[in-house]
């Protein structure tokens, strides 16, 4: 190969170091923390959005960072996205459409 | 990183690519059983629910399986940088977490089942189990990955310039740690709220 690619010029740039992984651990180990604390203690309606949002970060940064997504072409993460958002799609529309259904 | 033998036109690698695409499709092989799940969690026929959810206990499993993703990670990070003791070091403490993560899945299994819980026993039940089952699955694969890149290193097959290799072990496993954040919080801890507090 004599020219550079995508591929080689995305892992070119900064990659995070032991540390930084181990930093990321210790911020998804407190968000998991407090969403099992959210579940004990009465946080009223901010209880599912507070949920989703903890979940979401988590999400994100171990997809970000673990799976080096961050720092990666923009292709695996267009593949990525694409999956959950056609999973969720997909799956919200089954919850709306049945789940008076079941309840019936 | 031996991808200039790996590229495709899309100047990507070919192999992190093919991954790419079999985790974004595993977002519907999962979707399929979270939703049924959430259609069912208050379908017992009577019989127990989610209310025998030890949350404590789930929340451990979940502590151990975040550990994992960093001990994979320090793994990826040893073989990029060619220290393959530490690589070695750090897939087995991968496998060693999930082995536990295992572990208790099957101790948790084994409580429900005593306690009444059983595959057939509901709509609920059926769903939780098939789901959170399938899920040990892709973790006890993930193992079986782990240990075979741990032998291939070991005997020279996975070579220092190869750390695609564990890249790519790393990111299904990863996802299965995704697929877990995803678990824990919809399948556990919403629906335990529901049910039990009322909320």
């Amino acid at each position: 190969m004599s020219t550079q690619t995508d591929e080689t010029k995305a892992h070119a740039g900064h990659h995070p170091t032991p540390k930084d992984y181990v930093q990321i651990f210790f911020v998804l180990f407190v968000l998991t923390a407090m969403e099992v604390a959210a579940s004990f203690i009465d946080v009223g309606p901010l209880f599912l959005p507070l949920l989703l949002v903890l979940m979401a970060i988590k999400f994100v940064l171990v997809a970000g960072w673990f799976m080096h997504l961050k720092y990666d072409i923009a292709t695996y993460t267009q593949f990525m996205v694409g999956g959950l958002l056609l999973a969720m799609a997909l799956y919200g529309a089954v919850l709306l459409i049945f789940s008076d259904a079941v309840r019936a | 990183m031996s991808t200039a033998t790996h590229e495709n036109t899309l100047g990507v690698d070919h192999r992190k690519l093919a991954m790419w695409v079999f985790l974004g499709s595993e977002f519907l092989f999962f979707g399929a059983f979270i939703s049924t799940f959430l259609l069912y969690f208050r379908e017992t026929n009577g019989g127990p629910g989610v209310e025998l959810f030890d949350i404590a206990f789930t929340s451990i499993s979940s502590f151990i399986l975040l550990m994992s993703s960093l001990t994979m990670v320090l793994a990826h990070n040893a073989h990029a940088n060619r220290d393959m003791r530490r690589l070695r070091i750090w897939l087995l403490a991968t496998a060693f977490l999930g082995m536990v993560f295992i572990g208790g899945q099957a101790f948790e299994f084994t409580t429900f089942y005593n306690e009444g819980l059983q595959l057939t026993n509901s709509p609920m039940s059926s769903a939780f189990f098939v789901l959170t089952g399938l899920h040990g699955a892709h973790v006890t694969i993930g193992i079986v990955m782990l240990l075979s890149t741990y032998v291939l290193t070991k005997t020279g097959k996975i070579k220092p310039d190869q750390d695609v290799k564990t890249e790519m072990v790393g990111l299904y496993w990863h996802f299965v740690d995704i697929v877990w954040v995803l678990i824990f919080t919809v399948v556990y801890l919403i629906p335990y709220d529901v049910v039990v507090f009322g909320g």
